[in-house]
Order: structure tokens, then C-alpha cells, then sequence
């Protein structure tokens, strides 16, 4: 039997052939393989080599810590404490996150909305970014969470920093506050601190202004991480730079004093240092607790600040604008002076009212006061002195003395948000109404009503410049981290001192001279005399009948519709040190305000910031002393 | 009987002959591929020879061993042991399914002992074995005649379905491409091919209705759209591309892949294996290692088509064409051009039965390249 027959032979021929054909397919495949290596690997091999970098690099910011805020005694203001919070990583929540914050939810108290926004802020980062579920947990809280750690994954306790404010709403409107960082707020700006979930950004006061100080920069982690996003090693640690300081030119101590003394009105108050226009001290009440805006503010506690017709979010200090009244007298006195117009010998005779064209503008006082020289128009406050001498003067001249005393113009205060009275000119009028100046508005002015508006700040301005002579600005910030801001000393006003003497006397009268507005006010204790100017703007428009009913000193008048009450002074008269603005706002009843800054200069003197030895830490006093003092 | 006096003098080779007989430089290029693959195992346990290295190396050397003692056994003692092999892994493979555990989500082993035993992996070998055997009596036109075809089918058909219910699909892919490529191989006639491959074209839409699992599917979907789920499904494609790609020209460096090391791929050190080569190594050393399995397979067909026996050659080829498929289907897998199918790269990617049973493959290749002049009979059954 033949092993190779014929049809073996043909099978052999056809398995040959195929075989070879089964070959040439086999290098077809492996040509493919080729090109598709080429294709991943030389074509497209840049671009999955970064994303084989980015695969592997975790760049993990970290956060710095915040810069203090002192008072000028060193006294913290703003700190930083221990913040016990629970973060969640979305990627190693294997059971989900919604499951994960259920079950967080047993262990410690999570509302819907917290979760709510837990929710939102996994989505809108990468899913290996730790997310804060909870903040400012009670020990006892952190320590469960901890115990059920076995049963919680994705959940990392951490012990983080928050910011805190000791004394709640005593400098809220000075430090203002941190905050979570709103979309709006990482428009132009590109620090990558933003990014970190649950970081707080300075939105209001110092905290604002300051924020980059504050701030300080990133530090980083660049760790290697694997796909769960678990950290295998750590490639590089960029520590980053804390946050500066900032010391303040408040005295806590007298501010302590300030907030209090306000208590409940809807008040202002400014103590300054005469020479140099260092604020010692700015509340504006009611404030609120910055804590609630950092920690997280309820809609309730929300709806009541909104809601209060004391408005506490306002700074009535620096936002609040108001007529100046008769705060704004000392003003026109000086004007006079200086336009050679009250000599010594200037009288002008009230009888009670005067009469320009046909309007009869009327003196607070129904009988008028007779023949009064400037003091004594000061003294009185008498408002048909005013008229008059306004009339005589002209708005220019008036309102180029009241610039000179930092009027009209932002001061320039290290804190966002302030605005700006007004001091009118005939020009100004012409070009916004396109109507002449009427002296009709040169006697409102006169008396610090019309056009004229202030902000408190503003008025502690011109007292303080009133009482020193120097065209001081208003400081807030001593030192950015250890170094002293700018400081220079203040050049005397382009004023005459003989003008700036003989208001002082003025205001010295209205205190401290029997039958002045405000002497049943005064400081009786030797030495510490003040000098003031009381002042009362008018809320509303009154009718000629209600004028001669005396409606305006109606303490039955609805709260609204009343009066605001203005003082501003300076202490102590001989050689003035501390000057003081105050406004109650519609309380022009019974003189709160008078009262208040009374108590305040009395006290801020008895205590002497000033004079108390190394006021500022460091270098600081003795560059003052030699600078400044 | 026997018409060449050379195979006479063949019939009496001493172990000793046999094995200088063996294609020496076939198992060094089996042995350099195998190194480059424990080098990846090292590297992707992050430079350390546990777990899978150490094991992998020692798998090899009883692979090695396996692959010489297969290569000196008389070919037609494989051809006696065709059948029993395949019903032993039949038995084998119906076993899995009773008491197979899950792995992976698929019921794929069988625990003898410490060894797991995976059984689709040994019907791969047997039913190239078997199928040798029963064409080996088979003239061209005997091979399309529909009992002997039916036959046939019914022999790659059964474990096929075996298999794809455990449920592996990759496998049941390479039992029915080898098995298919066998009748191929034996001279089917075209009448038969062309209806075939027509009515696979309409099965497709078919099977995906109705046999594929939902996961299988889900796999099909992403290989798809892999970027629409890409932290999901898509994982596997999107990174295995970002590990290949990143290797570049020439590649990351040994030891300094980070995509595989780093656990952004998962099963690394099996079926994805090859991505961290491409990683380490670049495109110069990817198309290396290609081109060295590709001598590999050009040497398998140069064996089988030398072979001087029906049974022997189609023996050759089908073990050929089965380290092919492998190549073919996980390469084309890990470079994202097919959807994933659980299938490894042989010589490369860890795991013992997989290893074992490729080097086995390559001891019956040795086996035919060693008794390459027997002839044997058309109605022979072998000589057990």
C-alpha cells in the first residue's frame, strides 16, 4: 500500500498553499499591529505622554495659614484656630457619595442643604479632591466620625484652620470677613488658593483689602498618585508662604468702649489722633458676628440683617452718607475768617429769622439771639449767623476751605466701600442742573443742609484737621507684615492759624461756656475738656406750621422720621489730642450722641493710647517718636 | 513499507538524538520573549520580583521542561493520545461549569489542589490534537463531505459552546478560529467557505441580540465610545492607549513606566501586560518584540509545511495559528483596535495555565520539527 498516493500529493500541495496564504495574513495582522504603534506611539505620542503625566502627578495645594490682624497694642483681632472638619474624596467612596453622606449623616448632624452643596462641590472639582462635608465639628463630633472611620470610606478627618474673630461684632466693620469663595470671585484672579474646596477669601473691611497679604502663597504637594488616587510617594513639598500680618491703629481697648457705649442705636462713632489721623478707634452698630459668614450664615440670621432698619451690614462710619448740619458750621466760620470777612469786629444781628426773596429761612431758635461775633455764632450755632455770612462768603469760598479740611473727597481709608460727601460750587450746579446757583442754596449750605452731605468719617476728618492744624488723612493699617506703611508728617493746612484758633475757641464756647449748645454735655474734670459742635441733620423736609409747633424736637414723632444727631470734638482743649465724630441716626432727641462721644473722648483720654509707653511692638514706637511726635 | 531508508534510521533515534534534534533556535527566541516578559512582571510589581516574576520564571522553567519532554515523544504517540486529551478536557471544561468558581465575573476554573486549572486553555491544545487526528485520514474531497464536515463542526462546536457559557468569549473565539483553520488547512472546499462566511456576516447581528452578555456588550459599546465613560467601561481602552502612546520612540525606560506601576491599568500584569511594554520600551522595542514572535510563526509554518505527515502538519499549523490568535487578538485588544476580550499575550502576560499550556504547544511543534520525516499512514491511529 503506498503511503504517498496521489491524492496525498494533492493534499499536501493544498495544505502548502493555504498555509503560505494563512502566513501572509498572519504578517497582514502584525503590519497592523506596526501601524498602530506607530499610530500611538510617534504620531499621537506627545499627547499621551502629557496625559500619562497628568495620570500620575497630583498636584495637592495647600493652604496657608492666614495673616493675623493685631491692634496696636498686639492685641488679636483675627486669628486662626483649630477647625476639626470632615472631608470626603469622591473617588475612594466606593459605595457612592450620596451613600457616603447618608451615612456620614448618622454619625454627626448633615442638613439637606449641607448635603445639598457637598454635592455640587464634588461635581464641579476632580474626583480625587478632598471636599468639606462638615466644619468646626465638636471634639466630640470629630472623635465619632473618627470611630466609625472603618465604615466610612472616602471620609478623611482633618484638622484644618479657620478663621476666627474673638470679639464677634466689636471690629466687624473694620476686619469685615472671610467667606467661601463665590465663582464671581475667581474671575480675575488666578491664585490657585481658589481652588482648594472650603477656602475663605476676605470679602469685606481689612480682610478684603488686605486679602492677597493675608493670603500668603500656595504651598503645594506633588505627590504620585495611582488610579484611586491614593498617594504612592510624595515627588516634591513646596511649603508656601503664611500669610502676613497686619497691625491696626485701633486700640482695642477704647474700641471695646466705643461698641459698648453705642450699645443698640443705629450709630457711628470716630476716635482719631489729631496729629497724625491714626483711627483709634470705628464702630458703626448694630454690627453683626463675622463668625456667622465664615462658619456659614443661616437664612433666617441672613433675612434679619437685611431686613433691620438699623442696617447693620452698613458701615454708617465710611458708607453713610448724611447731611453734615451744624457740624459743618465750624467750616463756614473758618471760611470767613480766611476770606477776611469775620474780622473781629464782625457781627451779624439774629432776630430769628431772615428773609431772601420771598422765603423766610428761620433760626432754631424762635426768638433769635441777637448781635453775635463768630465765636458766639458758633457757640449758639446760630443758624441766621450762618445765613448770613454764607450769603456774604459765596458757596465757592465755602467750599474751598471744606476740601482744604478733607471734604468732598474720599479720605482715602485702607478699606473697600467708602464713599463720599458732597461740598457743591456754582460751577458744579451749573454743569449738573444747567441752572445758576441760587443763594438760597449758599444759606442752606450754610447751616451744612443743601447740597452738602458728609460721611462721619469725613466729619472726624475736619475735626481732627480743625484741632491740629495738618492736613492729616485717616490711617487705618500701621504695619503689613513688618514693615511700617507709609508714613510722613502731616504739613499744616493752607489755613490760618489765626482762623483755626478762633474756631476752636468757638467750639470751646459750645461746650464749655454757659448757654453754649452743648455745655450741659461738657466734660467738667480739669484737663480733659472737650471743644465740639453739635449738629442735627433733618431726615425731612419741615412745613413752616410744624417749625412753629416745635414738631422737630417731638419725641412722640415716629422713630424714622426723626432728626439725626451729630457731634464731632476735639479733647483736650488747651492742646488737642484726640478728636471724636459721633451720629446717632433720628437721634436728635435728648443728644445721645453728644453723650457718647462726651463718654468716649473722656475715657480715650483718661486711658491715653498715645501716651502709653512702646504703643506699637517693635521698631515702631521708636520710629514714631522720632517721626511723628 | 517503508520507502525512504533515511526515516527508517529516524525511527530509531534515542531520546539523546531527539533532543539535539530540536529546533535549539526556536526555543532561544521562545526564551528571549519569555525574559522580556518577567522583565515587564518585575516592573509592574514596581521593581520587584514578587508577586509575579519570581512565580512566572519558575512557570517558565516547568514550561521549558514540559516543551522538551513533549518535543521527544514520537508524534504519532500524540496522534494515539489525540482523542483521549480531548475528551479529558471536555469532562474538564463541562466540570467548570458545575464547580468552577467566578473569577472576574466569569466562571472560568478549576481548583485541583493549589492549581487552579483552567480548561478552556487545555482544549485549545486538544482540540488542535484531535481535529489533526480525525483529518489526518481525510482526502481533499473527503473533508467537504457533509458527514465528515459535520463531524468536524460538532468537535470545535461542543467545547465551543462550553466555553462561551462559562461565559470567556476571547477563548470561545480562538477554539472555533483554530478549529476552522484546520479544515481550512485540510482542503475545504470553497463551495463550503463562501456560504459560511456569508452566513457569519449575518449572524453577528444575531449573537449580539441574543448570546452575548450584557457585560460582553457593554465591552463592545465602550471599545466603541471608550472617552463616553472614561472614568468607567472605558477605563481599560483609554489608559492601555495612554501607557502605549506615552512610550514614544524609544520608550520610557525599564523600570520607568508609571501608567501600568501606578494601577492605572488594571490586570497589568496579565492581559494588559503588553501595554507596559510599549511603555518601557517605546515603538522600537514594541516592533522588536513583534518581529521576534513573528520569526517565531514563521518558523511554526516553515515546521508544518516541512512535515512530512498529514496529521503532523496540520498539528503544526493549528499550534501555530493558536499562538497566533493570541498575538492577534490581545494585541489588537490592548492597542484599542478590537473591544476587550479576556484574552493573554503568550509568553508575556502571567498566569500558569496559560503559560504551561502554550509551552506544551510549543513541545508538539518541536515534536513534528523532530519527527518531521516519519510518514504516517493515511488509516493509522498511531502506534499506542
Amino acid at each position: 500500500m503506498p503511503l504517498f498516493d496521489k491524492k496525498d500529493k494533492s493534499r499536501y500541495a493544498t495544505f502548502t498553499r493555504r498555509s503560505l496564504g494563512l502566513g501572509g495574513g498572519m504578517a497582514l495582522v502584525f503590519g497592523i499591529l506596526a501601524g498602530r504603534l506607530y499610530q500611538l506611539q510617534i504620531r499621537d505620542g506627545d499627547q499621551y505622554m502629557t496625559e500619562a503625566e497628568d495620570n500620575r502627578i497630583n498636584e495637592r495645594l495647600l493652604a496657608p495659614p492666614r495673616g493675623r490682624i493685631f491692634d496696636r497694642f498686639g492685641v488679636e483681632l483675627a486669628n486662626n484656630r483649630r477647625n476639626y472638619r470632615v472631608l470626603l474624596v469622591a473617588e475612594q467612596a466606593t459605595e457612592g457619595v450620596a451613600e457616603a453622606l447618608e451615612t456620614i449623616g448618622k454619625v454627626i448632624a448633615l442638613t439637606d442643604a449641607q448635603k445639598k452643596r457637598v454635592l455640587t462641590t464634588l461635581a464641579q472639582n476632580k474626583k480625587f479632591v478632598p471636599v468639606p462635608v462638615a466644619e468646626n465639628l465638636s471634639w466630640e463630633e470629630f472623635s465619632r466620625i473618627n470611630m466609625h472611620l472603618p465604615y466610612l470610606p472616602g471620609v478623611q478627618p482633618d484638622v484644618g484652620e479657620t478663621r476666627d474673630y474673638p470679639f464677634n461684632d466689636e471690629l466687624v466693620h473694620i476686619l469685615g470677613y472671610v467667606a467661601q469663595v463665590s465663582p464671581g470671585d475667581k474671575k480675575g484672579d488666578e491664585d490657585a488658593l481658589l481652588d482648594i474646596p472650603g477656602y475663605r477669601i476676605g470679602k469685606k473691611g481689612i480682610e478684603r483689602q488686605y486679602d492677597e497679604v493675608l493670603r500668603g502663597k500656595a504651598g503645594a504637594s506633588r505627590v504620585e498618585v495611582n488610579a484611586y488616587g491614593r498617594v504612592i510617594r510624595e515627588l516634591g513639598h513646596e511649603p508656601g508662604v503664611p500669610g502676613q500680618d497686619i497691625w491696626l491703629t485701633i486700640d482695642h481697648d477704647v474700641q471695646q468702649f466705643v461698641s459698648k457705649r453705642l450699645g443698640g442705636e443705629s450709630a457711628a462713632c470716630i476716635v482719631t489722633d489729631v496729629a497724625t489721623g491714626d483711627i483709634i478707634a470705628m464702630a458703626s452698630t448694630p454690627g453683626y458676628d463675622p463668625n456667622l459668614f465664615n462658619i456659614g450664615i443661616s437664612p433666617d440670621q441672613w433675612r434679619d440683617l437685611t431686613t433691620s432698619d438699623h442696617k447693620p451690614l452698613l458701615d454708617k462710619v465710611m458708607s453713610g452718607v448724611y447731611p453734615p448740619g451744624s457740624t459743618f458750621k465750624p467750616v463756614v466760620a473758618l471760611a470767613a475768617v480766611e476770606a477776611g470777612l469775620a474780622t473781629p469786629d464782625y457781627r451779624v444781628s439774629c432776630n430769628g429769622a431772615m428773609t431772601l426773596g420771598n422765603h423766610t429761612f428761620h433760626c432754631w431758635k424762635k426768638g433769635g439771639h441777637g448781635t453775635l461775633d463768630l465765636e458766639g455764632g458758633l457757640k449758639n450755632s446760630c443758624d441766621v449767623f450762618f445765613y448770613e455770612t454764607a450769603r456774604r462768603l459765596g458757596i465757592d469760598k465755602i467750599q474751598e476751605v471744606a476740601l482744604k479740611l478733607g471734604m468732598g473727597a474720599p479720605t482715602g481709608i485702607e478699606l473697600p466701600g467708602e464713599k463720599s460727601g458732597f461740598i457743591p460750587s456754582r460751577a458744579w450746579k451749573q454743569k449738573r442742573y444747567g441752572v445758576a446757583w441760587q443763594q438760597g442754596d449758599t444759606l442752606s449750605c450754610g447751616i451744612g443742609q443743601g447740597y452738602v452731605t458728609a460721611t462721619p468719617l469725613q466729619m472726624a476728618l475736619e475735626v481732627s484737621r480743625i484741632a491740629s492744624g495738618r492736613s492729616i488723612n485717616p490711617r487705618l493699617v500701621h504695619m503689613v507684615g513688618g514693615e511700617l506703611t507709609r508714613r510722613e508728617t502731616a504739613p499744616p493746612l493752607d489755613l490760618s492759624e489765626q482762623g483755626l484758633a478762633r474756631v476752636r475757641e468757638g467750639m470751646n464756647q459750645v461746650t464749655n461756656v454757659p448757654g453754649g449748645t452743648a455745655y450741659a454735655f461738657r466734660i467738667a474734670e480739669p484737663g480733659f475738656e472737650m471743644a465740639g459742635k453739635t449738629g442735627t441733620a433733618q431726615v425731612r423736609a419741615y412745613s413752616q406750621e410744624e417749625h412753629l409747633r416745635g414738631v422737630t424736637k417731638d419725641s412722640a414723632l415716629d422713630w424714622k422720621l426723626r432728626d439725626h444727631g451729630l457731634f464731632i470734638a476735639f479733647a483736650p482743649v488747651a492742646t488737642p489730642k484726640y478728636a471724636c465724630a459721633c451720629i446717632v441716626e433720628h437721634g436728635a432727641v435728648g443728644h445721645p450722641q453728644v453723650l457718647m462721644a462726651r463718654d468716649v473722648l473722656l475715657y480715650t483720654q483718661k486711658r491715653d493710647p498715645l501716651g502709653m509707653p512702646a504703643a506699637y511692638p517693635i521698631k515702631a514706637a521708636a520710629l514714631m517718636g522720632g517721626s511723628v511726635r | 513499507m517503508i520507502s525512504r531508508p533515511y526515516a527508517a534510521a529516524k525511527r530509531t533515534l534515542s531520546v539523546a538524538d531527539k533532543l539535539l534534534e530540536v529546533n535549539w533556535g526556536l526555543v532561544l527566541l521562545i526564551t528571549l520573549i519569555a525574559t522580556g516578559g518577567i522583565a515587564m512582571l518585575y516592573s509592574v510589581a514596581g521593581g520587584h520580583f514578587h508577586p509575579w516574576a519570581l512565580s512566572q520564571l519558575s512557570k517558565f522553567i516547568v514550561g521549558l521542561f514540559i516543551l522538551a519532554i513533549a518535543a521527544t515523544i514520537d508524534v504519532r504517540v500524540w496522534m494515539s493520545l489525540a482523542y483521549p486529551a480531548y475528551a479529558v478536557a471536555l469532562l474538564l471544561l463541562i466540570a467548570v461549569d458545575v464547580a468552577g468558581h467566578e473569577g472576574l465575573g466569569a466562571q472560568r476554573w478549576i481548583s485541583l489542589g493549589p492549581v487552579d486549572l483552567q480548561p478552556s486553555e487545555l482544549m485549545k491544545v486538544s482540540l488542535v490534537l484531535a481535529l489533526a487526528r480525525f483529518l489526518h485520514g481525510k482526502s481533499v474531497e473527503e473533508v467537504s463531505k457533509p458527514l465528515n464536515l459535520g463531524i468536524a463542526l460538532a468537535m470545535i462546536g461542543i467545547p465551543a459552546l462550553f466555553v462561551v457559557i462559562e461565559p470567556n468569549l476571547g477563548t470561545t473565539l480562538i477554539i472555533v478560529a483554530d478549529g476552522c483553520a484546520l479544515l481550512f488547512l485540510a482542503g475545504l472546499s470553497w463551495y463550503w467557505i463562501t456560504p459560511a462566511l456569508a452566513a457569519i456576516a449575518t449572524a453577528v447581528p444575531l449573537a449580539w441580540r441574543f448570546v452575548l452578555h450584557d457585560y460582553q456588550k457593554a465591552r463592545v459599546m465602550t471599545f466603541l465610545d471608550p472617552e463616553a465613560d472614561a472614568l468607567g467601561a472605558g477605563w481599560n481602552i483609554t489608559q492601555a492607549k495612554i501607557a502605549i502612546g506615552s512610550g514614544g520612540l524609544s520608550g520610557k525606560g525599564f523600570l520607568n513606566g508609571t501608567q501600568s506601576r501606578l494601577n492605572f491599568l488594571p490586570e497589568k500584569q496579565t492581559d494588559f501586560i503588553f501595554t507596559n511594554f510599549g511603555e518601557e520600551f517605546g515603538f522600537v522595542g514594541s516592533v522588536a518584540l513583534l518581529i521576534l514572535f513573528a520569526v517565531v510563526l514563521f518558523y511554526g509554518v516553515q515546521i508544518a509545511t516541512s512535515a512530512r505527515s498529514q496529521f503532523s502538519r496540520l498539528l503544526a499549523m493549528g499550534i501555530t495559528l493558536n499562538f497566533f490568535f493570541y498575538i492577534m487578538i490581545n494585541g489588537l485588544m490592548v492597542m484599542g483596535l478590537i473591544p476587550v476580550v479576556g484574552i493573554p499575550m503568550p509568553l508575556l502576560s502571567y498566569g500558569g495555565t496559560a503559560m504551561l499550556t502554550v509551552m506544551f504547544g510549543f513541545g508538539l511543534l518541536m515534536s513534528v520539527h523532530v519527527h518531521r520525516q516519519v510518514e504516517i499512514p493515511r488509516h493509522s491511529g498511531g502506534i499506542i
